[in-house]
């Protein structure tokens, strides 16, 4: 079973992207459970959500949760919430920040000896597609830290999930996954 | 058709909700009278995306209250349509009224009741209260555990609701956010498929039947009132079972997918075993598995059906355990909890003496843990090599403060 936890403000795109992963790795025979927490349901507030995966149909539906990987898309959440709370040992972090490893766990001693990585998701978003919506870019960044599929074929997946979307938008998805890749460290 | 049809993958990765709302476009409900509350809202959107996007014939009637929501359904019930609406919690507390006039009726109608607790205090998270409200309606009540169930209940519930020998409304129970808003695998019939399941909707004592005139809704006084009510209850005793199995082995025929008025999952040689609905179903389901690694022979038993309640098959599932604990996720007011009562009294006149606790959890969404499941299990163990129950008969399980128990 892998699991996964976000932490997200409401509005940027926690839910959709929890959702979107779970559909790509649902064409590939696995099965999934997406879900989240709204709590008081506001525009910003904090809020988080989840993504369990596994080979055999899920069964649990218990909200507690010892997540393999932490996705933080906003960077304030790192000082206002605690994203390592039931956190194993192996976890790993993957935190939207403007500053280095070394930078960030200065500024939050609690993710010292953590296995940290950091990418840029708010200013990839706000630079490609035109709007701080950091949920893609951080699917791209995870991609290349768990090296689940390999990167063309997550994009070709996303495009059909985002289909919806103008054409635009699309490309400007696509560019923001790949940047995050790139990026991520 | 004058609407259109949509391709769907075998497996499509839906919420409860959109697997509801996805089943009443497929079942090509001709009215959704509704009006939104947390956590169905979806459901009753997504029919009126797909109504607009013409992808199903209907009407969307949009009112000012839950009440008005199932009296428009009564309304378009009796005038000779495939009717269906969601809501839920403080919705369907206001809507109470109006499921009695529709069961009296017999106007088959289909209700998503995506469960939420009651206020106050003031909630959206999910707990079996409103479920547990409306138990006395003499609607027909069937629980969906996950989004697939969400998915294919719906189609028996139309099926069962609107055989002319039952004409029953027939509600789908969803736990509020646990499934309602959890995004799982859910294998999909094709329009065709699922169309031809349902039927094309035969209406019966239709108003729009000119040819035929007939009255809705009327007053019989002491007269006729009783024997109105014991019509209803000899039909959902003695009929609707029945055709509740019809329907669920045409389903398994048409899906391989099989359901049960109730579910008994590692049973057959069971010491120890949960009752319970909704998601908790399948996390006990999972917790027993590891129990029976670490050596207690532990069950769970789903109520699938919880009216009309399956008495005798609980009776059945039960009758070889030597401990069992009955959950109920709504507070009993003074009270043992709904399935520690149905379960006592499935029980009584049986040779069956097992130990039977009752535990009240889960409420306004509180989460229930394997943790939990584990420590009830082996509470239960404790029970049955003891040969009497070691705690009282009714406890709390994830109340913060002190230890609860009565009984």
């Amino acid at each position: 079973m892998l699991e996964i936890r976000w932490h997200s403000r409401a509005g940027q795109g926690a839910v959709t992207g929890a959702k979107g992963l779970a559909d790509v790795i649902s064409t590939t025979g696995k099965h999934v459970q997406a879900f989240a927490f709204y709590g008081s349901a506001k525009r910003g507030a904090a809020m988080t959500a989840y993504n369990r995966v596994d080979d055999e149909i899920i069964m649990n539906h218990e909200k507690y949760m010892q997540p393999d990987y932490v996705f933080v898309i906003d960077p304030a959440l790192v000082y206002t919430s605690d994203v390592t709370v039931n956190g194993k040992e192996d976890t790993k972090y993957i935190i939207t920040t403007h500053m280095n490893r070394e930078e960030l766990i200065q500024s939050q001693p609690k993710l010292e000896g953590k296995e940290i990585y950091t990418v840029d998701c708010i200013t990839i978003a706000n630079e490609t597609i035109g709007r701080p919506i950091p949920n893609t870019p951080m699917l791209g960044a995870f991609m290349k830290i768990s090296q689940m599929y390999d990167i063309e074929f997550f994009k070709e997946s996303m495009k059909r999930i985002l289909k919806k979307l103008p054409q635009k938008i699309i490309d400007a998805n696509m560019i923001a996954i790949q940047r995050a890749y790139d990026e991520v460290k | 058709m004058a609407f259109d049809k949509m391709e769907l993958n075998d497996i499509e990765v839906w919420d409860g909700n959109y697997a509801a709302a996805q089943a009443l476009r497929q079942a090509q409900v001709d009215v959704v009278s509704a009006y939104p509350i947390t956590p169905s809202t979806p459901i009753v959107e997504g029919y009126a995306k797909f109504k607009s996007d013409n992808f199903v014939e209907g009407e969307f009637v949009m009112v000012e209250s839950e009440h008005a929501a199932m009296s428009g359904c009564i309304g378009a019930a009796a005038a000779g349509g495939r009717v269906a609406t969601a809501t839920s919690s403080q919705g369907l507390a206001l809507m109470a009224e109006t499921l009695y006039q529709a069961s009296g009726m017999r106007l088959p109608i289909v209700l998503n009741l995506v469960n939420r607790a009651l206020a106050a205090p003031l909630n959206v998270n999910g707990d079996h209260s409103d479920m547990y409200m409306v138990r006395d309606s003499g609607w027909i009540q069937f629980d969906a555990y996950c989004p697939q169930e969400a998915y294919d209940l719906n189609f028996i519930a139309f099926k069962v609701s609107e055989d002319h020998d039952v004409r029953i409304p027939a509600i789908v129970n969803q736990d509020g956010f646990m499934t309602s808003h959890t995004a799982q695998g859910v294998h999909t019939m094709d329009d065709d498929t699922a169309f031809g399941f349902v039927g094309v909707y035969k209406p019966m004592n239709d108003m729009l039947d000119f040819e035929h005139p007939v009255t809705h809704g009327v007053q019989t006084e002491e007269d006729w009132h009783f024997e109105h009510k014991a019509r209803q209850h000899n039909d959902m005793m003695s009929i609707v079972p029945g055709k509740i199995d019809e329907a669920f082995a045409e389903f398994e025929k048409l899906t391989g997918r099989k359901y049960n008025h109730v579910e008994s999952y590692d049973m057959d040689d069971a010491d120890v075993a949960v009752v319970c609905m909704g998601t908790s179903v399948e996390t006990a389901r999972e917790v027993a598995k590891e129990m029976r690694e670490k050596g207690v022979k532990a069950g769970v038993v789903g109520i699938r059906v919880v009216r009309p309640f399956p008495f005798m098959a609980v009776a059945e599932a039960l009758k070889d355990v030597k401990a069992v604990a009955a959950l109920d996720r709504s507070a009993p007011g003074g009270a043992a909890g709904m399935l520690f009562n149905e379960i006592a009294g499935a029980l009584f006149n049986t040779d069956t003496k097992l130990l039977l606790s009752g535990y009240i959890y889960g409420l306004g969404g509180r989460d229930l843990t394997k943790a939990h499941l584990v420590e009830l299990y082996n509470e239960l163990q404790a029970n049955a090599d003891a040969g009497k129950l070691l705690t009282q008969q009714q406890q709390f399980i994830g109340v913060r403060g002190p230890k609860l128990a009565y009984l």
